[in-house]
């Protein structure tokens, strides 16, 4: 068996299944609370790729950059996630507020349009092409370069670690507010039940806008995320990776936080392995065909509790 | 809270009579018809008049106007475009039946249409050396594409809306990474790559139709084929949508438990839904194949998929004649933003006949457009005193309005990065816009516009390939906000 290619898959798997894990969150947030699947949700994704993109630009690109790389990544992950956070907002605002209790089918055509509206307003203003974040060659330190290896010589470059470690505190983070804080415990009752918590006196307005500025800033992160681990961005990244979070999502259990983090990480896995060991081009296919299979055993998904519909 | 609306009042003195309660009958349902009875003048009158035609009356008129356009014009540029609107007009008749009828988002829809292209140019052209007959092809691709439905729907039939998006989205997905990788196709890794579908280079050189010794070459002929099968899957559906089945499918749009509790088989009828929506697809994608003689797998992608969706809501899911007009509009209009000149008299033209539709009272929209000539006046004097690249370029269009334009739009001489600036301003403007009240509105409005024409004149009509799929989203947004049930469709009533 040849461990220096399962374990480059494994790392490559985790890696890319963080970057799900995160977007799947936000998709399941709004989806336990609204009911609503935000197709738009990927490419918010891909708005915090080219925030992140931007500010390599405007301190001097990636053979100059001006700045502390420390530095620079803390100031790309905070404005990723304000400004994801901010287009999420703005989304559920002006788009989706006025067909809460519209038949479920308009907020869903209306999230495809927003989400195309995004990725064609994305190609207008920032072209077609592909963009890189370079961070092989980032002044002082290239953290896609650098990095150490591990058993089998398989190599783990910072940019992978960074990915991982900063997953896990955003989920750390997030898992800590939804139980521990009161507007935590509110967005819990209004995803358990909006009606009842909106008579309990909970500002629902608030506590759905609250849901989808964290969900989105999550998703600006993984844009970032995603940019210095895997470099290229450009508008239409968003549709794919939404495609592969939302199944994540469905497979962990939709509405349930740790359900979308297992289902990030399984999709990622079984990308990578399947890219190593099959082929790149149907990794599609595998998860669709992942998708099926856990529709049909388990429609509540692996972490999910079934749904009772109530008449 | 204004609480206490609800509760019906208390007679002050026990022999106080009050309006009885129309038992059965929901409040905002009551509310809702008097809407509908309201209007008695002459417009009234006339609608009430046309609602007694009939509806296949209108059906054949449109046959029969639409047959008159190879006649009118020697332009097989137009043809061209009226031949791909009969398409997308097709299109939607199929997906209409899964979205509008039975009311299940298929958003892996155009994999049919693919699948009935692909179907068609395998079995008609040199790619295997087949060349079979054209009225044998039809009928089995419309099979293969229906069985191929049927199987798509299988799994999903038990899932509600947003599980059977996604699966169905996978399925669109699937399908057209299959097809552009289907040049070198092994079976588990074990045989060598087949070349199955031609890859990234699709498959050329596919048969014209030939309907039984009668040939169909030219763009006109294609037209006439496409206009005969529209009407004919027009009238199937019309039957289909009036009988049993077609109310069935209805009552499972409206409340799928309920339908279910009345014994309908809902399960089953969800599976005819897609089978014959997708057979419509696999029908209309023979006709794109024989026209284009080649088929590649870029063409039956998510962008097609949303100007489809696009068409049917904006004609109005659930109408025939939805389809028809929803199909012109998107499609049409799609087709003159090609050209810069008409597409810059179509914005300004829109704009103003929205205005006029929709500023009132009248001494408003007064003010508003004399403020948006007067305020592009003033800033084009200020900017060319101020900065006079600002106003060193000229508009796309000429003639008339192009001189008029030149003196009152700014166009800068390289406007690539100040436009994008310029369209991301406009969207939050126009966000802002939807915020404010009364007067305001208004007076904000007039920056809005001459801002809007700024980002036309430098940026939307230079690209305008980008443009027409940023008006896609946009139509497919404000609709569901502004008016859901479309152009044509009657506005449905959620109780709860």
């Amino acid at each position: 068996m040849n461990w220096n290619l399962f374990v480059t898959e494994l790392v490559a798997g985790i890696t890319h299944g963080s970057v799900y894990a995160l977007i799947a969150l936000g998709y399941s947030m709004v989806y336990g609370i609204l009911k609503l699947l935000n197709f738009a949700h990927g490419d918010i994704y891909m708005v915090g790729a080219f925030i992140g993109y931007g500010l390599i630009t405007v301190f001097g690109g990636p053979e100059q950059l001006s700045l502390n790389v420390a530095l620079l990544l803390a100031l790309m992950f905070i404005c990723a996630m304000l400004g994801g956070g901010l287009v999420g907002v703005m989304i559920e605002r002006f788009a989706y507020r006025r067909l809460r209790d519209a038949p479920r089918i308009a907020p869903l055509i209306t999230a495809l349009g927003v989400s195309f509206f995004l990725e064609n307003g994305a190609q207008l203003v920032l072209g077609a092409q592909f963009h890189s974040y370079n961070s092989f060659s980032w002044k002082n330190n290239p953290i896609a370069l650098n990095g150490f290896t591990l058993p089998a010589q398989a190599r783990v470059s910072y940019a992978q670690v960074i990915v991982v470690i900063g997953t896990v505190v955003l989920m750390v983070a997030l898992t800590l507010f939804v139980q521990r804080t009161q507007t935590g415990k509110a967005m819990r009752a209004t995803s358990f039940d909006r009606e009842a918590a909106a008579m309990m006196g909970i500002d629902v307005d608030r506590v759905i806008v609250v849901t989808f500025f964290i969900g989105s800033a999550l998703a600006g992160a993984a844009g970032v995320f995603n940019g210095i681990a895997y470099q290229q961005v450009w508008p239409y990244m968003g549709f794919q990776a939404g495609l592969f979070a939302f199944t994540a999502a469905v497979v962990g259990g939709i509405g349930n936080l740790p359900g979308s983090v297992l289902g990030g990480l399984l999709i990622g896995l079984a990308e990578a392995f399947a890219t190593g060991y099959i082929s790149s081009t149907f990794q599609q296919a595998i998860v669709f065909a992942i998708l099926i299979a856990v529709m049909l055993v388990r429609p509540s998904g692996l972490l999910g509790r079934a749904a009772v519909q109530k008449v | 809270m204004d609480g206490g609306k609800d509760i019906p009042r208390v007679p002050a003195r026990p022999d106080e009579s009050l309006e009885a309660p129309r038992i059965g009958v929901d409040e905002w349902v009551a509310s809702h018809e008097g809407r509908s009875e309201r209007d008695a003048g002459w417009t009234g009158r006339v609608g009430a008049e046309i609602a007694r035609v009939p509806r296949p009356a209108f059906y054949l008129g449109f046959g029969v106007v639409a047959a008159f356009l190879p006649l009118v014009t020697n332009n097989d540029y137009i043809v061209r475009v009226g031949f791909d609107t009969l398409l997308y007009m097709l299109l939607a008749l199929g997906l209409n039946i899964v979205v509008g009828y039975a009311g299940l988002l298929d958003l892996g829809y155009v994999a049919f249409y693919g699948f009935g292209a692909y179907g068609y140019a395998m079995l008609a052209s040199p790619k295997f050396g087949l060349h079979w007959d054209t009225l044998l092809i039809i009928p089995v691709v419309v099979v293969a594409t229906a069985i191929l439905g049927f199987l798509v729907a299988l799994p999903s039939r038990r899932l509600i809306g947003d599980y059977l998006a996604i699966i169905t989205l996978f399925f669109g997905q699937l399908f057209v990474t299959v097809f552009q990788n289907g040049n070198r196709i092994s079976f588990l890794g074990l045989t060598r790559g087949y070349d199955l579908t031609g890859g990234p280079n699709g498959i050329p050189g596919v048969d014209n139709f030939d309907l039984g010794g009668l040939k169909i070459e030219s763009v006109p002929a294609y037209y006439y084929t496409a206009l005969v099968i529209f009407l004919l899957a027009l009238g199937v559906v019309y039957l289909v949508d009036t009988s049993r089945t077609g109310r069935a499918w209805k009552s499972l749009r409206e409340d799928p438990l309920a339908a279910e509790l009345m014994g309908i088989p809902v399960n089953r009828l969800k599976l005819i839904a897609f089978a014959f929506g997708a057979a419509i697809a696999g029908l209309t994608g023979t006709l794109f194949a024989g026209l284009n003689t080649a088929v590649f797998s870029a063409d039956f992608d998510v962008p097609t998929l949303i100007i489809v969706y696009a068409i049917l809501i904006l004609g109005g899911a659930g109408s025939l004649g939805g389809v028809i007009l929803g199909a012109l509009v998107v499609n049409v209009s799609l087709e003159v933003l090609r050209t810069p000149g008409h597409a810059t008299w179509i914005f300004y033209l829109v704009i103003a006949a929205t205005l006029l539709a929709k500023v009132r009272p009248w001494r408003w929209f007064a003010v508003v457009a004399g403020g948006t000539v007067a305020f592009g006046y003033a800033a084009h004097a200020i900017v060319s005193a101020a900065w006079p690249r600002g106003v060193a370029g000229s508009a796309a269009i000429g003639g008339s309005l192009g001189d008029g334009l030149n003196g009152w739009a700014l166009h800068p001489s390289n406007p690539m990065f100040i436009g994008n600036l310029a369209f991301v301003g406009l969207v939050f403007a126009i966000l802002g816009l939807t915020l404010l009240q009364g007067a305001w509105r208004w007076i904000a409005l007039v920056p809005t516009l001459y801002l809007a024409s700024f980002v036309w004149e430098n940026r939307l009509v230079v690209e305008p390939s980008i443009t027409r799929l940023i008006l896609i989203g946009v139509i497919l947004i404000v609709l569901m906000n502004a008016r859901p049930q479309g152009l044509l469709g009657t506005s449905r009533v959620e109780i709860v």
